[in-house]
């Protein structure tokens, strides 16, 4: 019944030179994660699956041979978590596709499976189904500490022999016991026996339907090739027809078969002495995060405790990088030859470099909130908190996750939809999703109002910055929210609505995983939106630099006049000044801000705002990198900030300041609504699989965005 | 579709999970849906176990049940479909 050839193999192949693979699988929230980064460190990377948008992670891990003491490198893939064999969201599909297809490039040697010590029962419905596919299956009971903390002690040694596989306890969050799971992986080097099944599988499914899908299928177990069978007849029609009766009723038959047996496994090795105080503990806190003031008392506090953190934390490195970037960008002038070249460094990549680079320390900080938040266990609460609200505008939940974390960024805010089972759910939590106040639209927002509120004013306890900061945050949620109401009424499904969860139980964050994901997402960050962004700053550094020759040559030619005749320092200094403006008109970019000038004049925006807005449509933060590249190009011999400039900005024609108050409401309107992120697109495009909806989603926001600067632009001008 | 091996009649008098006051505690007895039971056995929902009804969300739904020492948030109106015994 069970496939011994594959014991054998594995056995040669730890004394060949290939690198062993192995899976790390387990329920949801059973620190799986927690335990991959424990054991690969930071030999790890993010990628995704070929096809979904499913985060692949992937390590390498170093361990020695316990008993040849040879040190051997190991392949380790961290699977999204899931509840059961039995698929159902596309995370549960791509752990299943890769356990059960031979030919997946990660199909594991070994399948790691982790499991929380202090919920053994259901964790190992998954663990006795891994089990019974009869592969070299390890069984980790993690979070040994806590089950030991709440009074419940297992046998490791009983278990292992119940279920027959090698099991080794640990604690991945305290870095307690990685060395002994590293043995294990060597627990097949020597000769171990494979297992049986662990429950009758005749009991489950008609016994001779079960053996001439073996046959056909020809998995590891018959198990295996009743799994793999089930999948194949969901997707084939014509399987279908005749497989499907026999499948009537199987799951719950097979998963009620499985706790049955659980149940007698628990009695045999598991000792349970007194109450959980986790769940105690987990419970009064409940009592408050729950509760139907205190509840949304918490969450609105949380909420502003992070955006004014954020403010305020960001600040200081922001300094110190602008600093570093004002002197680098100083000395290469004094250093080298004013050229072409020169030009190109400080002016294109310099200017473009440091306007990506200052952004680091607020999405790190934002990264690493979010990150806290879901660590801690209180994100499924906001969730269970927010679900009736969010029903009346027909989302779930759920919603409140994706929407959250499209504070920090709508790209993977948009990827995480993939939990929302609903069609029109989840299509409504996508389309809004990029309403919500991204760390891009941050850098544009503290510019912005760093010019209308120059000083730091306090209304009693708050800076004001950070109140407006707040304000601008919730406009987006409200906005988000009214357009969710609306779609409701326009999209229409058939499809049942679910809100299941599990509550995990609070725990204290890991600064371990909370700085691993925040440099995951600097990376991302500095390498996929620093690239659009440099190469944008390069093309916008030529743009301004360069025009259409017969009007530079005409300026070159009246200013070399006009220089030849001044003899002050400070004449000659207006003069240089003057000349630059008048360039930078006549460049290709003034010509393309001129051509767009009427439409957004309305808005109260002129022509270098319109170059800032055309460049933005890649990318939101890519405003201040153009007002940099745009200001930069006005004078040369002082080094003040592009806020400074912006803020002494004159409208030529009336000598009035260009950024007044109207204007800057009026453009953080724009860019709280508008859709300028290229990334974001052409993630809904893959996610919805169709271009009808990033496209409509474009259309929809920029109206909205234009609507919305011109009605406070009018009002306030 | 047939239900599952515990199939119920049901009958007026059976209790669901809905009508549970916070702080019960019963016992599930079985499922009248058949695409719920799958999801909420693998949560650790199983015929036979005790469940208890520890919070309600501010709003008066979804629930919040404790149940083989795991707290699970369910609608109320999927808990309509898991009777119970007490």
């Amino acid at each position: 019944m069970l496939n011994t050839n594959l014991f054998s193999t594995l056995q040669q192949n730890f004394s060949s030179k290939e690198q062993l693979k192995i899976a790390l699988i387990g329920n949801p929230n059973c620190g799986k994660s927690t335990l991959f980064n424990a054991l690969t460190g930071l030999h790890q990377k993010t990628g995704n699956y070929p096809g979904v948008t499913v985060d692949k992670k992937t390590g390498v891990c170093k361990a020695q041979n316990p008993v040849t003491k040879q040190m051997q490198w190991f392949r380790l893939i961290d699977l999204p978590g899931t509840y059961s064999l039995f698929p159902k969201s596309l995370d549960e599909q791509v752990s299943f596709g890769v356990l059960m297809d031979n030919k997946n490039v990660d199909y594991p040697d070994i399948i790691l499976i982790v499991v929380d010590a202090s919920n053994l029962k259901r964790h190992l419905l998954l663990a006795t189904q891994l089990i019974d596919l009869g592969r070299p299956c390890i069984l980790v009971l993690n979070m040994i500490d806590a089950a030991k903390a709440n009074g419940i002690e297992i046998d490791v040694n009983k278990l292992a022999e119940l279920v027959q596989v090698p099991v080794v306890s640990c604690d991945a969050r305290h870095q307690q016991g990685i060395e002994k799971v590293k043995d294990t992986f060597f627990a097949f080097a020597q000769n171990i026996q494979p297992q049986q099944g662990l429950i009758n599988i005749q009991a489950t499914v008609n016994k001779d339907y079960a053996e001439s899908v073996h046959k056909f299928v020809n998995q590891t177990s018959v198990y295996a090739s009743l799994l793999k069978q089930r999948s194949n007849i969901e997707k084939d029609e014509n399987l279908n027809i005749y497989n499907k009766k026999f499948f009537t009723g199987f799951e719950s038959r097979d998963m009620l078969f499985r706790f049955e047996k659980i149940k007698k496994i628990s009695l045999e090795c598991v000792n349970y002495s007194s109450v959980r105080t986790d769940l105690k503990a987990t419970d009064k806190l409940d009592r408050f995060t729950t509760h139907p003031f205190w509840g949304f008392v918490i969450f609105i506090a949380v909420l502003f405790l992070i955006f004014q953190s954020i403010f305020y934390l960001a600040e200081f490195p922001m300094q110190w990088i602008e600093i570093g970037f004002s002197f680098i960008t100083q000395k290469t002038r004094e250093l080298l030859p004013d050229n072409f070249f020169t030009s190109l460094l400080t002016n294109g990549i310099l200017a473009g470099l440091s306007g990506i680079v200052v952004f680091v320390p607020q999405i790190a900080l934002l990264f690493g909130f979010i990150g806290i938040l879901e660590d801690s266990g209180y994100m499924a609460r906001v969730s269970f908190i927010m679900d009736k609200l969010m029903r009346k505008v027909g989302l779930n939940g759920r919603s409140v996750i994706p929407l959250i974390s499209g504070m920090a960024c709508a790209v993977p805010a948009i990827m995480s939809t993939r939990t929302i089972s609903n069609k029109k759910e989840r299509l409504v939590t996508i389309l809004i999703t990029p309403l919500m106040s991204c760390s891009a639209r941050l850098p544009v927002y503290t510019l912005l109002i760093g010019i209308m509120i120059p000083s730091s004013y306090r209304l009693g306890f708050f800076d004001v910055k950070g109140l407006l900061l707040t304000a601008l945050y919730l406009l987006g949620i409200i906005v988000a929210i009214g357009v969710a109401a609306v779609l409701k009424y326009i999209l229409k499904t058939k499809e049942r609505s679910f809100f299941m969860m599990e509550l995990p139980v609070y725990r204290i964050p890991q600064a371990k995983t909370i700085l691993l994901t925040m440099l995951e997402k600097v990376k991302v960050f500095l390498l996929d939106a620093g690239k659009v962004i440099m190469v944008i700053s390069i093309i916008l550094w030529f743009l301004t630099s360069y025009g259409p020759k017969k009007e530079f040559a005409a300026i070159d030619k009246n200013y070399t006049e006009a220089f030849a005749k001044a003899n002050a320092d400070s004449v000659k200094q207006e003069l240089t000044t003057a000349m630059e403006t008048q360039k930078l008109q006549a460049s290709y970019a003034g010509h393309l801000g001129k051509i767009i000038e009427p439409v957004i004049k309305p808005l109260g925006f002129d022509w270098k705002i319109g170059i800032s807005l055309i460049t933005s449509i890649a990318a939101r933060e890519v405003f201040v990198g153009t007002m940099a590249t745009l200001y930069q190009s006005g004078d040369k011999e002082d080094n003040l900030s592009i806020r400074q400039k912006m803020m002494l900005e004159k409208n030529p024609s009336t000598g009035k300041l260009v950024y007044n108050f109207a204007v800057c409401l009026s453009l953080l309107m724009f860019y709280a609504f508008a859709m300028q992120c290229m990334s974001t697109l052409a993630v809904v495009k893959r996610e919805t699989n169709s271009y009808k909806w990033p496209i409509i989603q474009f259309v929809y926001m920029s109206a909205l965005a234009y609507v919305a600067s011109l009605l406070v632009y009018q009002i306030l001008k | 579709m047939v239900s599952l091996t515990f199939v119920r009649r049901m009958n007026g008098l059976t209790k669901t999970l809905a009508q549970l006051i916070k702080g019960e505690t019963a016992t599930i007895s079985s499922f009248s849906d058949d695409t719920l039971a799958l999801k909420l056995i693998e949560m650790g929902c199983i015929p036979g176990e005790k469940i208890t009804l520890q919070h309600v969300a501010p709003l008066g739904c979804p629930y919040a049940f404790e149940v083989n020492g795991t707290l699970v948030s369910i609608r109320k109106s999927e808990a309509q479909f898991v009777l119970i015994s007490q």
